[in-house]
């Protein structure tokens, strides 16, 4: 039995439908209905959400005992060379070299401290070192794209990169991902788990990709966008973003301090 | 309060950078008291997903829940995954699903986290395709007196207890969509 697969959609399909959710979302807000925080897990324009989504509602769980808690990291979990992704391999990779750094936070504003933080990342011609990423770009021997590191005291996070390059994929016909680096992020508790994207500022793919646009809500949006700083720049060297990141989620301290 | 950031998905190319030599391996292979947890992650159609990634997290047989370092232990010389000591319990694993949509975990049973509640190994689940994780449990047995299991029907509730296999092995499998769509949690 052989089926020939659909042809892929067309870019205006996708968009047709991405401004349809986005003008219902934006009635129903200023109908008074909460802003939208974080992004649809049913979000239609993004088709590999259609099969990959509960259809029942979530469950509040009455107590979390466990997720209150979390896993802990050390510095037998990192090396110091793991926040330099331009330093594991014997050559340079090529690209913009860039530094970005910020503070984890929670939603109290208190710094989360000595947690994991990890990244993965295209190389700047947009290929990921993974045998199913079939992009006909070039792989960059001296570039792997990963990271990881702990928070410091404050909370902060710093790794040295390259600038990603923007990259094409199958979700419809001339589907491509704005530049993006891949974060990892663990709280206090299981409950403040964050996987999520950080983006470039002003990129022209912003309109177009139904990842991004998962989110709803524009502010909500602007919050996966990094900002460039030009005092983390380093002359003759590298150009510097600053990206904060507030995790969601209830913790044990905030319960405690909640009674 | 802050606003929070914002969930994307994993996306399908976290290989190089989540999952770790033993990451389902919370015990010595033949460790005493070992438990070994496996099953599928299916999608909306019955089909196994062969790019998720699992998360558990977990009271060490006593209940506690301080946890520790060791998880992802890394050799400082080649800066290659180190494996875990086998001294301490973590209480943390993370298993990438197979070709098969097939994860297997091997573990301490838990215990309650606190008095008189029913152990589990809380479950956070990663996709391409989903654009935010999503948390279960894994109840190793059914018992009253759990006040999420009592909050369900009987058919939501079965999502969420594993199923005795020979050998101290438990199947559980997790469906993100469909007419066995397991029990997902949100916390206020
Ligand atoms: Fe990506």
């Amino acid at each position: 039995m052989s089926t020939t697969p659909p042809a892929p959609e067309p870019q205006a399909v996708i968009d047709a439908e991405m401004a349809e959710i986005r003008a219902e979302a934006e009635k129903a807000r200023a109908d008074g209905g909460p802003e939208e925080l974080q992004p649809r897990r049913d979000y239609p324009p993004y088709r590999s959400s259609l099969l990959r989504h509960p259809k029942r509602p979530l469950v509040a769980a009455p107590e979390a005992f466990t997720e209150l808690r979390g896993p802990v990291f050390g510095v037998t979990d990192v090396t110091d060379l793991d926040g330099d992704l331009t330093r594991q391999h014997h050559g340079e990779p090529l690209g913009e070299r860039i530094v970005v750094t910020g503070r984890v936070l929670d939603r109290e504003g208190r710094p989360v401290r000595g947690q994991l933080v990890e990244i993965w990342q295209a190389n700047a011609a947009g290929r990921y070192a993974h045998k199913r990423d079939q992009h006909p770009a070039p792989l960059d021997p001296n570039f792997t794209g990963t990271g990881r590191c702990l928070t410091d005291d404050e909370g902060r996070y710093t790794f040295t990169s390259i600038k990603p390059g923007a990259y094409p994929w199958r979700n419809h016909l001339n589907a491509w991902r704005p530049a993006h680096i891949h974060f990892s992020l663990f709280g206090t508790a299981f409950t403040q788990r964050l996987v999520t994207q950080m983006y470039f500022p002003n990129d022209p793919l912003f309109p177009y990709d139904p990842i991004f646009n998962s989110i709803t809500d524009e502010r909500a949006r602007q919050r996966l966008i990094a900002t460039y700083d030009h005092d983390l720049s380093s002359p003759e060297w590298s150009l510097g973003y600053r990206w904060d990141i507030v995790l969601d989620g209830p913790s044990a301290t905030w319960m405690e301090e909640g009674r | 309060m802050r606003e929070p950031t914002p969930s994307q998905t994993v996306g399908p190319f976290f290989g190089y950078a989540l999952p770790f030599a033993d990451g389902g391996d919370l015990v010595p292979p033949g460790h005493p008291g070992a438990i070994t947890m496996h099953g599928v992650v299916h999608d909306g159609a019955g089909r196994p997903i062969p790019d998720a990634l699992l998360e558990f997290w977990q009271a060490d047989p006593a209940g506690g829940l301080d946890g520790a370092p060791d998880s992802m232990r890394r050799d400082p010389v080649t800066g290659t995954f180190a494996g875990r000591s086998g001294v301490g319990f973590t209480g943390f694993g993370r298993v990438a699903t197979d070709a098969d949509g097939h994860w297997t975990l091997r573990t301490l049973p838990p215990g309650p986290a606190a008095p008189g509640a029913l152990p589990y190994i809380s479950v956070c689940v990663f996709a391409r395709g989903l654009l935010h994780h999503l948390y279960t449990r894994v109840y190793l047995e059914d018992g009253p007196g759990d006040p999420l299991l009592d909050s369900l029907d009987a058919d939501r509730r079965a999502t969420l207890i594993a199923r005795p296999e020979p050998h101290a092995t438990y199947r559980f499998d997790v469906h993100l969509q469909g007419s066995e769509e397991t029990v997902f949690l949100e916390f206020g």
